[in-house]
C-alpha cells in the first residue's frame, strides 16, 4: 500500500462496481438534501410562507387536508391570494407537505450523522491509538474501558441522556451519539496500531532518531488513513440509525424535522391505520438506502484494499 | 485448572462493568440540569409544582442527603430489590418491570436464536455459491440496513391494515383475560407473529453477511488449500471452513445483543407491545426518573448476563480460546 499513490487507490476504487453504486447513491441523497427544496414552494417544515409586503414578517398558510401524492390544491393565503400548489408526496395529518419535510429531514439526519461520525471517529482513533501505541497499563486500562462501553447498550445510554435534556438541537444529539459510538473504532484502530508499530519502517524511523509524534503522524497515520476512513463510514451509518431510533422514541431534536421525527409523527397520528403510506414509507426507505449505500462503499473499499475478497462480477 | 482462572477473570470483568453501569445510571440524572422531581411532577400533571410535595418526594427518595450517602443508599436499596416508585404509573418500578419483562423475552429470544440459525445457514450458502451470492447479497445488505421499527411499520401497514390478516396492536385482545385456555394462547400467538417477524427478518441480514464473509475468508485460508491439495472432498472442505467460520459468529451474537435492544425498544413501540420498550419510551417522554433508571438496569443486567453466558460457553467450542488459557 505505501508504494501505491493515493490517486491510484481512488481510481481503483471507482473501478469497483460496489463502490460506484454506493458512492453514487450517497451523492444522490446528499445533493437531494441540498437542492431538493427548489422543486417545492413549501418550506422545510411543510408549510407555505408568505412575506408581508414592506416587512420581514412571514406568515404560514395552513391547509387542513391529508392529501395523497401529486395532488394539487388551491391555498388561500393570509393576504387573500389564491395559489395553486402541488404536493409531490402528499401531505401529513396536519396538512403539511411531506416532500418538503423529507428534504429538510434528510438534511438534518445527514448533518447529525456527519457530526456524530466525526466526534466518534476522533475519539476512537485517539483512544485506540493511545492504547495500541503506548501499550502497558495505558493499554490495559483503556481497553478495559472500551470493553465496558461495548457491552453496555449505547442506545440505552443515549435514551437516558436524551431524556434528561429538555431542549435538544441536532448538534446536541450528534454530540451524545458521538460520545457513545466510539468503542468500535477504538478497538479496530488499536489492532492496526499494534501491528503497524512493529513493522520495519517504524523500527527504522526509531533508529533514525525520529520523535514519537513524528513517527505517529509521518509514518503510521498515512498507513491507517484508509482504515480510519472505513471506520468513519461505519460510524456514519451507525449514527444515522441511532439518531433515527432516538427520534422515533420521541427524543429527537425539538427544533427541527428529521427523518426519524417524521416517522415518529406518522406513528403517533395513526398514518398506518389511515393508510397514508406516503407519510411513512419514503423516510424509512431513505434511511435504509443511505445505510445500504454506505455498506456498499465500505465493501468496495474493502475489496480495493484486500484483493482476496474480490470475486464475481468484476 | 485453567478454566477456573478464566472464569474468575471473566467474572471480575463483568462485575466491574456492572459497577460502572450502575454508577453511571445513578450519576447521569444528577449531572443533568434541572430538578428531576419538579420536572417529573410537572409532566405527570399533578397540577403545577407544589413545594410541599417536592419536599416530600425529595425526602422519600433521599435526595436531601449528601451525595455519597445517596450513592450508598442507591446500592443498598438496589440489593433489596427496591428501584423506587414510578410517578407515571403510580406503582413500584420493580413490579412494573416484572410485568413487562416476560413480553420482551417471548419475542426477543426466539427472534435472536432463529435469525442466528437461519442467517448463518443462508450466509454459508452464499459464501460457497457464487451465482446464488450475486442475487442474495444485495438483499442481505438491504435487510441489514433497515431500521427495525420501519420494517415493523411496513408489516403493520401491509399485513395488518391492508390485508387484515393479523392483529398488530398489543400482546392480546383487550377483551380477553390472560389465562392458559386454548383461545387465549391462540390469540396471544396471533399478536406475537408480527413483532417476532419484524425482528427476525431484519436480523437475518446481518447474520448472513457475517457468515458469508467468514466462509469466503476461510475457504481461501491455507489449511483449506492444503486439504484441497490432499484431495479432500468438497464436503470435507466446507465442513472445516464452516466450523471455523461459525466461531466469530458466536462472539458476534454477544456483541449484537446490545444493538438488538435498540431494535426491540422501537419495535415494541410500533406494535404497542407491553414490554420494557414501551415503558422506556413512556418513562423517557415524561421524564419518569426512577422507571427510566430501573429499565436501564434491567436491560444492562440482561445484556451482561447473556454476554457472560456466551463467554463461558466459548472456550468449549473454540479450541484456540481453550489453548490460550491452558497454556498460559
Amino acid at each position: 500500500m505505501p508504494s501505491r499513490s493515493k490517486l491510484d487507490t481512488v481510481k481503483i476504487a471507482f473501478r469497483n462496481n460496489k463502490f460506484r453504486f454506493g458512492f453514487g447513491l450517497l451523492m444522490f441523497f446528499i445533493i437531494f438534501s441540498l437542492v431538493g427544496g427548489i422543486f417545492t414552494p413549501f418550506s422545510g417544515d411543510g408549510l407555505y410562507y408568505e412575506q408581508i409586503p414592506n416587512t420581514t414578517v412571514k406568515i404560514a398558510t395552513y391547509s387542513q387536508k391529508t392529501l395523497p401524492p401529486m395532488s394539487e390544491e388551491t391555498l388561500i393565503t393570509y393576504l387573500g391570494r389564491e395559489i395553486k400548489v402541488r404536493h409531490i408526496l402528499g401531505t401529513d395529518a396536519f396538512g403539511k407537505d411531506v416532500y418538503a419535510q423529507l428534504v429538510q429531514g434528510l438534511r438534518t439526519s445527514l448533518w447529525v450523522a456527519f457530526l456524530a461520525a466525526i466526534i466518534g471517529t476522533i475519539l476512537g482513533i485517539t483512544i485506540g491509538f493511545a492504547a495500541g501505541y503506548r501499550g502497558g497499563w495505558v493499554d490495559e486500562g483503556l481497553m478495559m474501558f472500551v470493553n465496558i462501553m461495548l457491552v453496555i447498550p449505547s442506545i440505552i445510554l443515549l435514551i437516558l441522556v436524551a431524556a434528561y435534556l429538555s431542549a435538544r438541537s441536532p448538534e446536541v444529539q450528534a454530540l451524545i451519539i458521538g460520545i457513545t459510538n466510539w468503542p468500535w473504532v477504538a478497538r479496530a484502530v488499536r489492532a492496526q496500531a499494534l501491528s503497524l508499530k512493529n513493522r520495519e519502517f517504524v523500527a527504522l524511523a526509531k533508529i533514525a532518531g525520529m520523535r514519537d509524534l513524528a513517527i505517529i503522524f509521518g509514518e503510521i497515520m498515512p498507513n491507517m488513513v484508509s482504515y480510519v476512513f472505513m471506520a468513519g463510514i461505519l460510524q456514519f451509518s451507525g449514527a444515522i440509525l441511532a439518531s433515527a431510533t432516538l427520534d422515533f422514541i420521541g427524543l429527537g431534536p425539538t427544533t427541527t424535522v428529521s427523518l426519524g421525527t417524521i416517522l415518529q409523527k406518522a406513528i403517533a397520528y395513526n398514518a398506518l391505520q389511515f393508510g397514508s403510506w406516503w407519510w411513512f414509507i419514503p423516510p424509512g426507505l431513505i434511511i435504509t438506502l443511505i445505510i445500504t449505500a454506505l455498506f456498499f462503499v465500505n465493501l468496495g473499499m474493502e475489496e480495493v484494499f484486500n484483493p482476496r475478497l474480490r470475486r464475481g462480477g468484476e | 485448572m485453567g478454566f477456573k482462572k478464566y472464569l474468575v477473570r471473566k467474572t471480575g470483568v463483568y462485575l466491574i462493568t456492572f459497577l460502572f453501569a450502575v454508577t453511571l445510571n445513578w450519576l447521569l440524572p444528577r449531572l443533568m440540569p434541572g430538578n428531576p422531581i419538579e420536572g417529573m411532577m410537572a409532566q405527570a400533571g399533578t397540577g403545577g409544582v407544589n413545594e410541599a410535595l417536592i419536599e416530600f418526594y425529595e425526602k422519600l427518595y433521599g435526595l436531601d442527603q449528601p451525595l455519597w450517602k445517596q450513592f450508598v443508599n442507591f446500592w443498598s436499596s438496589l440489593f433489596h430489590g427496591d428501584l423506587g416508585y414510578s410517578i407515571l404509573y403510580r406503582a413500584p418500578v420493580m413490579d412494573i418491570l416484572r410485568h413487562a419483562l416476560p413480553y420482551d423475552i417471548v419475542v426477543l429470544l426466539p427472534a435472536i436464536a432463529l435469525s442466528w440459525l437461519v442467517g448463518n445457514w443462508l450466509g454459508a450458502i452464499a459464501g460457497k455459491n457464487k451465482r446464488y451470492d450475486r442475487y442474495t447479497m444485495p438483499i442481505f445488505y438491504f435487510l441489514a440496513s433497515m431500521p427495525y421499527f420501519w420494517f415493523a411499520m411496513l408489516l403493520v401497514y401491509f399485513v395488518g391494515v391492508e390485508l387484515g390478516w393479523l392483529p398488530y396492536q398489543g400482546a392480546y385482545d383487550p377483551s380477553t383475560v390472560p389465562s392458559f385456555s386454548a383461545g387465549f394462547v391462540l390469540d396471544f400467538l396471533k399478536h406475537w407473529i408480527l413483532p417476532f417477524l419484524s425482528l427476525f427478518v431484519v436480523m437475518i441480514g446481518s447474520w448472513a453477511i457475517g457468515m458469508r464473509n467468514m466462509i469466503i475468508y476461510e475457504l481461501e485460508a491455507d489449511y483449506v488449500r492444503y486439504l484441497e491439495a490432499l484431495g479432500g472432498s468438497e464436503k470435507l472442505l466446507t465442513k472445516h471452513a464452516y466450523r471455523n467460520a461459525i466461531l466469530p459468529q458466536v462472539t458476534g451474537l454477544a456483541l449484537q445483543l446490545g444493538l438488538m435492544v435498540a431494535g426491540a425498544i422501537a419495535t415494541e413501540i410500533v406494535f404497542n407491545y407491553p414490554g420494557i420498550g414501551v415503558l422506556i419510551m413512556n418513562a423517557a417522554l415524561s421524564q419518569d426518573y426512577f422507571l427510566l433508571q430501573g429499565a436501564f438496569l434491567i436491560v444492562v443486567i440482561s445484556v451482561l448476563l447473556a454476554n457472560f453466558m456466551i463467554d463461558i460457553i466459548y472456550p468449549f467450542i473454540d479450541p484456540r480460546v481453550r489453548a490460550s488459557y491452558t497454556e498460559g
